[in-house]
């Protein structure tokens, strides 16, 4: 197995008595893409800023490809691209100009840069409007931009702060299409999301903050798994047979509880339809309703919080 | 541990962005017209004086830059008044600006450090402020060649090239101040109207201030003439805070060849000078050069407080 991409241990933040990023330990291979999750002031963005060299840590090590940030900050911002949460660009240049400006401080030539950005912005379909102002671009553009900036500096490793927030959702589906070909292509994804379903539908794990800390890293799996005592729902309606004996021995089952005499709702860590169904009419029983569902992130990430406050 | 890679890397990529980027802004167009308006009006007008009075001095190119007919002031006492505004126009939302863009920590992200920044955006104001004075010197130069028909000499050229380099370093301690206002406070707004309040201070309200400070710190007694002299020097070195001031000893010094002393002179000191006389460009700067050294110092001390709240600044945006 390769080395980590990003290796954080027993990171910490304080501002003076209080700590916001409390010894929080990740690791991320090449091409995961992982999601933070966690509610407002969690320590999401402080931990980003810190990967970035941009902010120090109080306590802790951060290694991004190897190197630490706060010794190597122009190796490690040479591998990282940062989205910010509504990147900001120069109105009164075009996007093509934004573009050639931090490229010349990424340090290429006029002709690798122009040669880049051609590219780039071709990826994130901006070249027939690359000329325009920025002034002109909607939100949906702008962030497509701040991704163009990061494939045309070639990074390793893309940050990005939320980055569908406030677009309409054409924008996100296209938004999230790219992040999805950035993996593809093998580059390494962080994603900073308040947008569950976003997280979802892209990242392979998620890491949930909570007041400063890691409460958990895994997949939406794991998370359902460890949450909700498994990750599928059943809801069994039937008649003349008792589902919670008959559905013990399914193998799956975690647990079944009545809800009144002919409904029954069962926890499992696989889709247990077709056995429990089986099993009703082994037992002689009437089968009248069968739904399942399975655990999203998003009620996991409720269950998650719920438990963390209890 | 010794830092990967030069810390100024990026810094001129910074400084010509910012010079672009002044150049074609209206807030800058605007002032320069103002600027180039009344230094044409002041330039007019000392024509016209030098023409009615002094046409066999051996200066006259400096005396453009001196002579003042009513109701207009002097191009060089203009100068010092004007060029602050244009130097706090240029620096009071450098960097609060990024942030209100939010455009900060995108830069930050860039393989730079922090220093290439603030050193960029520096830097990037004084060329524009360079390329103005010297627009504005040659101007000047070619105005006096025009209206009187006359070549400057050596001498003028000499003296007229330090004055210039002078009000460059002059502009650069408000330059420096907008600078430090636009890192500590976050708002442009308020950061333009912190630098523009010391502005007024120091250039209309200090001269007023010194003479009564100095009447605390250094009364006069009846009994003792040397304290009247006291005095006059204690509200001279509180005058010379203000960066108004050493620039117009240091114009005073570099424009009118005559002069032989910014502060207090005796009789026993002129005993035997001939009055009128002109010195060597050379001395007369060594008059000054405390004058200049003050205004650098001023101009790094700012820059300095700058740069340290700037690397110590959290960014989020």
């Amino acid at each position: 197995m390769s080395d980590p991409v990003i290796e954080i241990t027993d990171l910490t933040k304080r501002y003076g008595a209080a700590t916001v990023v409390d010894g929080i330990n990740l690791t991320v291979e090449q091409g995961e893409v992982v999601g933070m999750l966690g509610p407002n002031g969690a320590g999401k963005t402080t931990t980003i800023l810190m990967l970035l060299g941009l902010t120090d840590a109080s306590r802790g090590k951060v290694r991004i490809l190897g190197k630490d940030p706060f010794r190597r900050p122009l190796e490690v911002k040479r591998a990282v691209g940062y989205l910010p949460d509504a990147v900001g660009f120069y109105d009164n240049l075009s996007g093509r100009e934004n573009l050639r400006y931090t490229a010349k401080l990424a340090g290429f030539s006029s002709e690798e840069a122009d040669a880049r950005i051609a590219g780039a912005l071709q990826r994130v379909r901006l070249d027939d409007v690359g000329d325009r102002r920025v002034a002109t671009y909607s939100r949906g553009m702008r962030q497509r931009l701040g991704l163009a900036e990061l494939l045309m500096r070639d990074s390793r490793i893309a940050i990005l702060d939320e980055p569908t927030s406030g677009l309409d959702p054409q924008s996100t589906t296209e938004l999230l299409e790219l992040i999805r070909t950035f993996a593809h292509d093998g580059m390494t994804v962080l994603v900073s999301s308040h947008l569950l379903d976003v997280v979802q539908s892209i990242c392979t794990r998620v890491a949930l903050f909570n007041k400063g800390r890691m409460g958990f890293v895994g997949s939406v799996a794991e998370l359902a798994k460890k949450v909700a005592d498994g990750a599928f729902h059943v809801d069994v309606e039937a008649e003349g047979v008792d589902v919670a004996d008959a559905g013990k021995a399914v193998k799956g089952v975690n647990s079944i509880v009545a809800v009144n005499d002919n409904h029954w709702q069962i926890s499992a860590s696989r889709d247990v339809r077709a056995d429990i169904a089986r099993a009703i009419v082994a037992k002689g029983g009437a089968l009248t309703a069968l739904d399942a569902h399975q655990i999203g992130l998003g009620e996991a990430y409720n269950r998650f919080f719920k438990e963390a406050q209890e | 541990m010794k830092r990967e890679g030069s810390p100024l890397k990026g810094a001129i990529t910074v400084a010509l962005k910012e010079a672009a980027d002044h150049m074609t802004s209206a807030r800058m167009h605007l002032i320069m017209l103002l600027v180039l308006l009344t230094a044409a009006g002041a330039v007019y007008a000392a024509i016209d004086q030098i023409r009615q009075t002094t046409a066999q001095d051996a200066f006259l190119f400096l005396k453009l830059f001196t002579v003042a007919r009513d109701p207009l002031p002097s191009f060089s006492s203009f100068m010092g008044f004007l060029l602050p505004l244009v130097a706090i126009a240029l620096g009071f939302d450098a960097v609060n600006g990024e942030f209100g863009r939010r455009t900060m920590s995108r830069i930050l992200a860039q393989p730079i450090y922090r220093d290439a920044v603030l050193f960029g955006k520096f830097l990037g104001g004084l060329l524009v402020i360079a390329i103005a004075l010297v627009t504005l010197w040659l101007l000047m130069v070619g105005l006096g060649i025009l209206l009187l028909g006359l070549p400057p000499s050596g001498e003028d050229v000499a003296r007229g090239l330090a004055y210039l380099a002078a009000t460059l370093v002059y502009t650069g301690v408000w330059l420096a101040l907008a600078l430090a206002f636009s890192t500590v406070i976050k708002a442009p707004a308020t950061s333009a109207l912190a630098a523009l309040s010391v502005w007024l201070i120091f250039s209309i309200f200090w001269s007023m201030v010194t003479p009564f400070l100095a009447g605390i710190l250094a009364p006069v007694d009846p009994f003792n003439p040397l304290t009247l002299i006291n005095q006059f020097e204690t509200q001279q070195a509180l005058a010379r805070i203000s960066p108004a001031t050493l620039y117009g000893e240091i114009s005073q010094m570099l424009l009118d060849p005559a002069s032989r002393t910014v502060g207090p002179v005796f009789m026993s000191q002129l005993q035997g000078a001939l009055v009128g006389a002109p010195l060597p460009t050379l001395e007369s700067i060594l008059i000054i050069w405390p004058q200049i050294s003050g205004l650098f110092a001023g101009m790094l001390i700012l820059f300095t407080l700058a740069y340290f709240v700037f690397q110590r600044q959290e960014v989020r945006a």
